[in-house]
């Protein structure tokens, strides 16, 4: 029942949420603004967890290859199949929910503890259009890039693994992140990363917005919102699997 | 000029607000007083729209404000000022930003206007040289009058304070009143302040209405709830020492 009633309110908030701004100036700023903390802010994390991710599926389907059958080059091109299809669209959305989504739950629900909302409404504004299209439209917009910039430090950093510690060949590698190449892998995976931004930005702001209370409340819509989005990129995470690549 | 008629507003089995029959009226300092839980942000909130009254009508100018389309809100709230306990500055933006705020969103005035306007208005509240800072960066009495400057930058029409002296000291409190009794006078608005100071009762009352338990018991001047019999009014209004000491040298008893 309560979930029931989470979902009615969710939708009635997005039906608010996507109308016509007040000033497309100041909503044009506010995506500027957003994509830049939303986004580029969170792409020092990304980098770092990407080449640690592409070096790690290097090491362990290498060290899990015994038989001589098996080419050299099939590194290579499992370290790009996880590496496109799972890790960069899926774990680093994960990532995003717990930077991203408790910032925005926590913005939100401290401007609503504060009155700040209501201040925005006494003045006229759809607040739940001014403060949460911007960053579902800034996260739909720069999320695709960050990822395909994840998928290309993951693989680069299997290839520094692979070359560097001499696990195979330079040549081996890049034959293999090359093999059998299907565009529609990428497309799926940014049918996800544009799914899941829009998990990420407007679940914690639906909790964020609804707060009501202290700090504590704050906190815990902060929690909250970081738990729920998780759990929703994963089950939409094997749906969309399940529709798009089977 | 604002009316309520036949207000009423509950939460779930609880009725808040009960029967609320007012005027504010236009170039007066409002007053709503009454203890703390007693309905007067509620009754607030349901003026500007905030909040749905359960029955009852409030009138802007004669129109129901509930009854009106969105434009029609819109257009009314365009006109409202409103000044929160906690000054409810944006934090993310500079005092400037916070001022020029609601004239970037529905104004098409040039940056020199704008700042302009920004600048008389933090002139007005007696604020210079504050543009640049954030209000994490301002104190509680600064806040506050910041508030009022943002408030008063669309040149509203209505101008709402909610409890405007809450966490000041006294020099303060008494620079805040009379800086909203000039204001009302000076733009000739309707000005409806909802406080529990006696301080401000005294200085700008124009208009005071007594809440109690959601009811409207009493309404009248300044001077006339010094003379009131009615019992909560008087456990309201003497409940500290220092009002009883100033009765009994009025020999108001």
């Amino acid at each position: 029942m309560k979930l029931l009633s989470h979902i009615g309110r969710f939708t009635l908030l997005m039906l608010i949420t996507f109308k016509r701004p007040e000033s497309w100036k100041s909503f044009r700023k506010r995506i500027v603004t957003e994509m830049n903390d939303l986004g580029l802010d969170s792409l020092p994390i990304i980098a770092v967890i990407s080449v640690f991710m592409g070096a790690v599926v290097t090491i362990q389907t290498s060290t899990n290859i015994d038989s001589g059958f098996i080419p050299l080059y099939t590194v290579g091109f499992a370290a790009r199949q996880s590496v496109i299809l799972e890790f960069s669209p899926t774990i680093i959305a994960l990532i995003l929910v717990g930077k991203v989504g408790s910032s925005i739950s926590s913005e939100i629900g401290t401007m609503r503890v504060t009155e700040q909302i209501d201040a925005l409404e006494i003045m006229g504004i759809n607040s739940a259009n001014f403060l949460i299209f911007p960053k579902i439209i800034a996260a739909v917009l720069i999320n695709p890039f960050l990822i395909t910039l994840s998928m290309a430090i993951g693989i680069a950093g299997g290839y520094a693994v692979a070359v560097g510690t001499g696990l195979i060949g330079a040549s081996d590698y890049e034959y293999g992140i090359q093999l059998d190449f299907k565009m529609y892998d990428y497309y799926y995976a940014m049918i996800k990363t544009v799914v899941f931004a829009f998990v990420l930005t407007s679940i914690p702001a639906y909790f964020g917005y609804y707060t009501s209370g202290g700090s504590v409340e704050v906190g815990k819509s902060s929690t909250t919102a970081v738990v729920v989005s998780s759990i929703v990129i994963l089950i939409l995470n094997y749906l969309l699997t399940q529709l798009l690549l089977i | 000029m604002i009316k309520t008629v036949d207000l009423y507003k509950s939460f779930g089995e609880t009725e808040v607000l009960t029967e609320i029959n007012t005027e504010f009226e236009r170039g007066k300092t409002n007053l709503i007083i009454g203890a703390s839980g007693s309905g007067k942000t509620t009754l607030t909130k349901c003026i500007v729209g905030l909040i749905k009254p359960t029955k009852g009508k409030v009138l802007y100018e004669g129109k129901d404000f509930h009854a009106m389309d969105f434009q029609e809100k819109k257009e009314i709230r365009k006109k409202i000022g409103f000044l929160f306990q906690g000054g409810a500055l944006f934090d993310s933006q500079t005092v400037e930003e916070n001022l020029q705020f609601p004239l970037d969103m529905f104004t098409n005035q040039t940056a020199k206007e704008k700042l302009d306007r920004v600048n008389f208005c933090l002139d007005r509240v007696n604020l210079k040289g504050v543009n640049k800072l954030y209000p994490a960066e301002l104190s509680g009495g600064m806040k506050k009058r910041v508030g009022i400057a943002r408030a008063i930058a669309m040149k509203p029409q209505y101008l709402f304070c909610d409890e405007p002296n809450s966490g000041l000291d006294p020099k303060t409190s008494i620079l805040i009143d009379n800086l909203i009794k000039e204001i009302t006078h000076e733009y000739d608005i309707t000005t409806i302040v909802i406080t529990h100071d006696m301080n401000s009762v005294l200085e700008i009352g124009e208009n005071v209405m007594f809440i109690h338990e959601g009811r409207k018991l009493w309404e009248g001047s300044r001077r006339e709830i010094l003379e009131t019999n009615n019992r909560e009014v008087v456990e309201f209004v003497y409940a500290s020492s220092f009002m009883q000491t100033i009765r009994e040298k009025a020999n108001l008893k």
